[in-house]
């Protein structure tokens, strides 16, 4: 049934979140922007870098942030032969738990060496700042080995950093099912496939893994009419990112012939406000030269013409 | 008093790579089938289904919702999701049976880490403000944890070794074992350092699967019917550590400790512990206090399959095979969440005759 495996496309997930700061991770970061580095002192006297914002042990609020240096010890490490995007560096470098001068907990950060033979547990490292600071942890770039070279001196006071923007992106390897890969093979070819559940015979378009009413895989193929009635529909008003159609347009359930379940799809050619249940609409697909396996095969769906279908033809699939 | 709860069916499916949807329907289908011939059941004994997935792995969003898919949910089931391995949907369908409102659960997980960079995807479990920008990947930080261990002397590197080839080795017949095969302490010493000082064969193979489980009540309505034989749990705790990293002593595990003591680790003569990573099976063991005694992983564990969300309910359902088949009596499962150990939960099981 898979001779041919399921199709895969690249997936891309991007989202910036935005995270408001509460006192303590505040006082961090606008640290961070002057280029100083605070930890908190916890419940025992001990000072962690950076500052949690409750104490494990007692839950008590981490209240009181002290300066400390930008140069310190590394407590343990772990070198990273093959980075990932978004980490500190793109050639291998060592990821590094290091006990800044003046705290007693270990920041986790990156630390710039050639090779796994540049690096060892004590060795003395330096942070290498930003040229230009945000109020982030990665406005420390990495740490360095400390060498001679002389001590940062931390900018003015400046605004309280009360947030911060992290950047998510994600790169998915994304497949589609074996029957989601036969219908989009189908589209390819201008057909439209669909599967029907062996226990409650109801056809499924697109086909899923399995019918949801029977927990059982849709394994019988059907083609079904690149034509049928609309059961439901709305009308988009509401402009959004990423539409690609100039509203008010009509985002509807196509019932195609031959089909129990709807699925939705554009309608054009009629005017929004005429767009009704019962209507019967027609695929209108794209020049077959530009066919792939995509349901964009299809442009939009438009009326035909013929009169609508009674709802009592239609009532059980909406 | 608890109420009686006895695991009666498990099955599962891991592999390398999995030619599928990330909803993994396409698995749970079968899966569920084998379930209802293990045990005589069908879906209308089920009175709770729970899941574990996450849709940071299956890069779509609700991928539990056409999980239930598989389930054939009409007339309505009642249903829950964790975004936790499906140890811990267990642990809340064993909680739901305790509580007197349902009598059997099924509990299932399902994951693709093949379709992303697993230890990418798995720094966005790290502390979202300070850690994750800097995208901390499961493995560097897993070294980091093993490097604290060795240069302490907590454990030596023949040790992590050891613990590599005799999962290797075990996992051989292990039909669903993706890594494995014959293999020496000093074959393992023999690769070169990958993430330094982890070698490749110290960090579980990125895995796809699904796996489900059947756990019911003494006293369900349906239990006289059941087919098969039964393993009883004794003890279920779980016990989580700050998420900070440098809050914790990271050579030891002490939410390990506290979820055996609680769980009750006596008399135990095997256990499956959820160790993605070589180092952390001796720190396990330690925190739990295992004499040498203890048969440890004889499916070869996680070392040899490590399908995200299911690796640990898999180290409930192999101790339950032991236990079924007899070949144990008192058995210890282990499952971990969280960056380096940072969740754990211990389930110990008995059979009875
Ligand atoms: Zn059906």
């Amino acid at each position: 049934m898979t001779e041919l495996g399921t199709l895969h496309a690249p997936l891309q997930v991007e989202f910036d979140y935005t995270r408001s700061l509460g006192p303590t991770l505040s006082g961090f970061m606008t640290g961070l922007k002057r280029r100083q580095i605070f930890g908190g002192v916890l419940s025992d006297g001990s000072v962690a870098v950076p500052p949690p914002e409750y104490d494990s042990k007692t839950y008590d609020a981490i209240t009181e942030l002290v300066p400390v240096a930008d140069v310190g010890v590394i407590q343990s490490w772990a070198w990273v032969p093959e980075p990932v995007p978004g980490q500190p560096l793109d050639k291998p470098f060592a990821f590094a738990q290091i006990v800044l001068d003046g705290a007693d907990k270990p920041l986790l950060h990156a630390v710039a060496v050639a090779t796994a033979a540049d690096i060892q547990t004590g060795m003395r490292v330096r942070a290498v700042w930003a040229d230009e600071t945000v109020g982030s942890i990665t406005d420390i770039r990495w740490f360095e080995p400390e060498g001679d070279s002389p001590a940062t001196t931390p900018g003015p006071e400046g605004e309280t950093v009360e947030g911060i923007v992290s950047p998510v992106k994600l790169s998915y390897d994304y497949a589609a099912s074996p029957e989601e890969s036969k219908f989009f093979r189908g589209l390819a070819e201008g057909k439209l496939i669909g599967q029907r559940c062996p226990v409650c015979e109801k056809v499924y378009v697109p086909p899923r893994g399995a019918c949801p009413v029977d927990g059982v895989p849709t394994t019988d193929e059907v083609e079904v009419a690149d034509h049928g009635v609309i059961t439901t529909f709305c009308i988009v008003n509401v402009p959004f990112a990423g539409q690609q159609i100039p509203i008010p347009y009509v985002s509807a359930y196509v019932l195609l012939d031959g089909a129990d379940i709807a699925f939705l799809h554009l309608i054009l050619g009629i005017d929004a406000a005429d767009v009704r249940m019962g209507l019967r609409v027609k695929a209108v697909w794209k020049p077959r030269d530009e066919w792939g396996t995509t349901i964009a095969n299809i442009s939009h769906f438009e009326p035909t013409g013929e009169p609508d279908a009674d709802y009592e033809t239609y009532k059980v699939h909406l | 008093m608890t109420r009686d709860v006895a695991i009666v069916g498990y099955s599962q499916r891991q592999m390398k790579e999995f030619d599928g949807s990330p909803t993994c329907v396409e698995l749970l289908v079968p899966i569920f089938q084998e379930l209802w011939g293990q045990t005589g059941w069908t879906k209308s004994d089920i009175g709770f289904w729970c899941s574990g997935s996450s849709d940071y792995l299956a890069g779509r969003a609700f991928s539990f919702v056409s999980a239930v898919d598989a389930i054939g949910a009409l007339p309505p089931v009642m249903e829950s999701h964790v975004e936790m391995d499906a140890a811990w949907a267990l642990y809340e369908s064993w909680v739901k049976i305790q509580t007197g409102l349902v009598d059997s659960a099924l509990v299932y997980g399902f994951g693709k880490s093949s379709a992303g960079a697993l230890r990418r995807v798995m720094s966005l479990q790290m502390d979202p403000y300070t850690v994750t920008p800097l995208w901390a990947d499961a493995v560097s930080v897993a070294a980091i944890q093993a490097r604290s261990g060795l240069e302490s002397g907590t454990f030596d590197e023949s040790q992590m070794a050891k613990v590599v080839a005799r999962s290797m080795s075990d996992a051989v017949s292990n039909d669903s074992a993706i890594r494995k095969g014959a293999t020496t302490a000093e074959d393992v010493l023999a690769q070169p350092l990958y993430a330094d000082p982890l070698r490749r064969w110290d960090c579980a193979p990125v895995s796809d699967g699904a796996a489900a489980m059947i756990i019911t009540a003494a006293d369900a309505p349906g239990f006289a019917k059941l087919k098969g034989p039964k393993a009883w749990i004794t003890g279920f705790e779980h016990r989580i550590e700050a998420g900070a990293l440098n809050s914790r002593d990271l050579k030891v595990s002490e939410s390990t400790k506290s979820a055996g003591a609680a769980a009750g680790v006596d008399g135990v003569d095997l256990a499956e512990l959820h160790a993605p990573f070589s180092h952390q099976e001796l720190i396990l063991k330690d925190a739990l206090g295992l004499g040498d005694d203890v048969r440890i992983n004889p499916s070869g564990g996680a070392l040899t399959a490590n399908p995200m969300f299911t690796a640990g309910l898999n180290r409930i359902g192999e101790a339950a095979r032991q236990v079924w088949a007899g070949d144990s009596q008192r058995a210890l499962a282990h499952a971990t969440s969280g960056p380096a150990l940072q969740h754990n939960l211990v389930l110990t099981m008995e059979g009875r005759s």
